[in-house]
């Protein structure tokens, strides 16, 4: 019999519903295996408190919820009341929100059990999980490997086995790289299906809140309960959620999958370029169609993020002054309000960080303007149109690999220039950039036995429909490997 | 475009994060290999091509102009590193 916390959230809701287990059984499941995980520096700060009252509620609950009971992790990301809510950060030491964010309030609404708060890249920025203050953290699949980043923490956690499922976000393909390299399922809804509200913001045009599990199904259950309106955050859509699991038929007979040409890049992998060519095989055995496409600005979306993420980053990360909340710098005698910005945002803010506000500050300073920032968001118009055009042209999801390879060892990129580190994102930056709807399926491993994932990317708002072409991709690769326990 | 480390310093003080003199010519470094690869945006043709201002087609929405928060000077004040008496603290900003 599988262990409580090796569970999928399916398979627990369907054992809690039949009266076989108990929310505080799994919950003290979960608890015992992110304690005996320290190793892998996978969960920031566990909230085993909360966790076992919120289990005892669930398991007294007279009605039951779409989560009743299931635990589950939370990216440091997300404001969570009273309990410290650091993004990974320094200058955020000490943070007790007043306030829970959207996302997470809709979560325990559903009666969903909070285990801890899981490491992340600093404020997001980061392919690698090394940017964090608390420290690297390590991918279950082997000592001495990344877990991918920004959700590294999330990956990690939902691929030990330490919960079944766990929010991440993500602004360039933060939940869909380390889901790629832990061998789960990530998924970023449509730009605006997930309220924003109470989520630390880097960028704010990009960000958008989405479900890590260990399968399709689960994301589909969680993506239910994470959506939906929020008058609290301006860009949230007010449109109907509907039954994402409702939508996992397995038949994608007639469906039309698009493979873009311009993703072929150069230098990729033989096995990354195999595993495409193996996920087109098994699209077909499915009974799709399948296509090559085009996506003619690619190439430029890349850059284009590097300006937009940084620029709206600096302006978002305008708020840690040392005033409001987070920490402040010890001053030195005749220090103004200026010394005290500056010292408090240098040791505050990691380096990526500082460099990231730095070049923001840069493309929007006065004479770059035109040239950086607003030249960037006419490209994105463009990679934009790229997509409306594939999907106008009877398309109803694109294949790609996620990422140009498997999980590499934590710094790998420490001597590299940063550019080196973003090139990880060549296939997730475009999807954001478009305000699509993106996953990342495990599809199957590498020479060394590492897994390695495949994007499939849908229509806005379509989330239904991708999930169930996921499900489908995820069926035929039959992907069952689990990480030996090393940690 | 390329940045010297004066101009590191320049930026360094728009975004208030104080950078040591010594480590000028090394962010320079990073900055000008960040903006090498930024540049090649230079090559799109973006003639009559609108800049983005939001991703999804969906219009601004509007409420009525009314009150429907406030009031809670303690949760605003609970994490700041110096509050008195109601207010944030700050070093003297007038002399």
């Amino acid at each position: 019999m599988t262990a409580l916390n090796e569970l999928t959230i399916a398979e627990a809701r369907d054992r809690l519903a039949a009266g076989e287990t108990t929310s505080v059984e799994l919950t003290e499941a979960c608890l015992g295996a992110i304690e005996g995980a320290g190793a892998l520096n996978a969960v920031v700060r566990a909230t085993p408190e909360i966790a076992l009252e919120q289990a005892r509620a669930a398991d007294a609950a007279p009605e039951r919820g779409a989560l009743t009971g299931i635990p589950l992790g939370v990216k440091d990301l997300f404001c969570t009341k009273g309990v410290e809510s650091r993004a990974g950060s320094r200058i955020l030491e000490g943070f007790r929100p007043e306030y829970e964010s959207t996302v997470t309030s809709k979560l325990w609404a559903s009666g969903a059990v909070m285990l801890g708060k899981l490491s992340m890249d600093e404020f997001a920025m980061g392919s690698s999980n090394e940017t964090s203050v608390d420290g690297p953290v390590v991918n279950p699949w082997g000592e001495g490997l990344t877990p991918g980043g920004s959700s590294g923490g999330s990956a990690a956690a939902v691929a030990a086995g330490l919960c079944p499922g766990a929010t991440g976000t993500d602004t360039g393909g933060s939940i869909r790289q380390p889901a790629a390299f832990t061998g789960i399922t990530g998924l970023k809804p449509t730009y605006g299906r997930c309220s924003r509200w109470g989520i630390v913001a880097y960028a704010s045009s990009l960000d958008q809140a989405g479900p890590m599990a260990r399968d399709v199904r689960d994301c589909a259950i969680l993506l239910g309960a994470m959506a939906g309106h929020d008058p609290l955050d301006s860009t949230s859509a007010d449109v109907p959620v509907p039954d994402f699991e409702a939508a996992l038929t397995g038949d994608i007979r007639g469906k039309t999958i698009g493979v873009p040409r311009e993703y072929r890049v150069d230098g990729m992998p033989e096995e990354i370029d195999r595993l495409w060519a193996d996920g087109r095989a098994m699209l077909k055995e499915a009974g799709a169609t399948v296509r090559d496409v085009s996506l003619p600005h690619t190439k430029y979306a890349l850059p284009a993020y590097y300006v937009i993420a940084p620029a709206e980053a600096s302006s978002n990360l305008a708020r840690y002054d040392g005033v409001r909340f987070g920490r402040r710098a010890e001053l030195a005698p005749g220090d103004g309000v200026t010394e005290m910005y500056e010292k408090t945002r240098a040791e505050g803010f990691g380096p990526e960080v500082r460099r990231r506000v730095m070049v923001g500050t840069y493309v929007l300073s006065a004479g770059f303007y035109d040239a950086y920032y607003n030249r960037a968001r006419k490209v994105r118009t463009l990679i934009k149109r790229d997509f409306d055009q594939v999907f106008a042209d009877g398309v109803d999801a694109i294949l790609t690999p996620t990422t140009p390879s498997a999980a590499f060892p934590l710094g790998a990129f420490e001597h590299a220039d940063p550019v080196q580190m973003y090139l990880n994102d060549i296939f997730t930056v475009t999807v954001n950039l478009a305000g699509l709807p993106g996953i990342s399926v495990p599809a199957g491993r590498d020479a060394r036995g590492l897994p390695l994932g495949l994007q499939l990317i849908g229509r806005p708002f379509e989330e239904g429909d991708l999930l169930n072409v996921a499900g489908a991709l995820e069926r035929q690769a039959g992907f069952v490997a689990r990480p030996d326990r090393w940690w | 475009m390329s940045i010297d480390p004066q101009e590191a310093r320049r930026v360094a003080g728009l975004a208030r994060i104080r950078v040591e003199e010594d480590e000028l010519p090394a962010l320079a470094a990073k900055f000008n290999a960040i903006l090498g690869f930024i540049d090649e945006l230079k090559e799109v043709d973006v003639e009559g091509v609108e800049p983005m201002t939001g991703v999804t087609p969906q219009r601004l929405t509007r409420r009525a102009d009314v009150v429907t928060d406030g009031g809670r000077p303690r949760e605003v004040l609970a994490n700041a590193p110096d509050a008195r008496e109601g207010f944030f603290a700050v070093p003297k900003v007038v002399e």
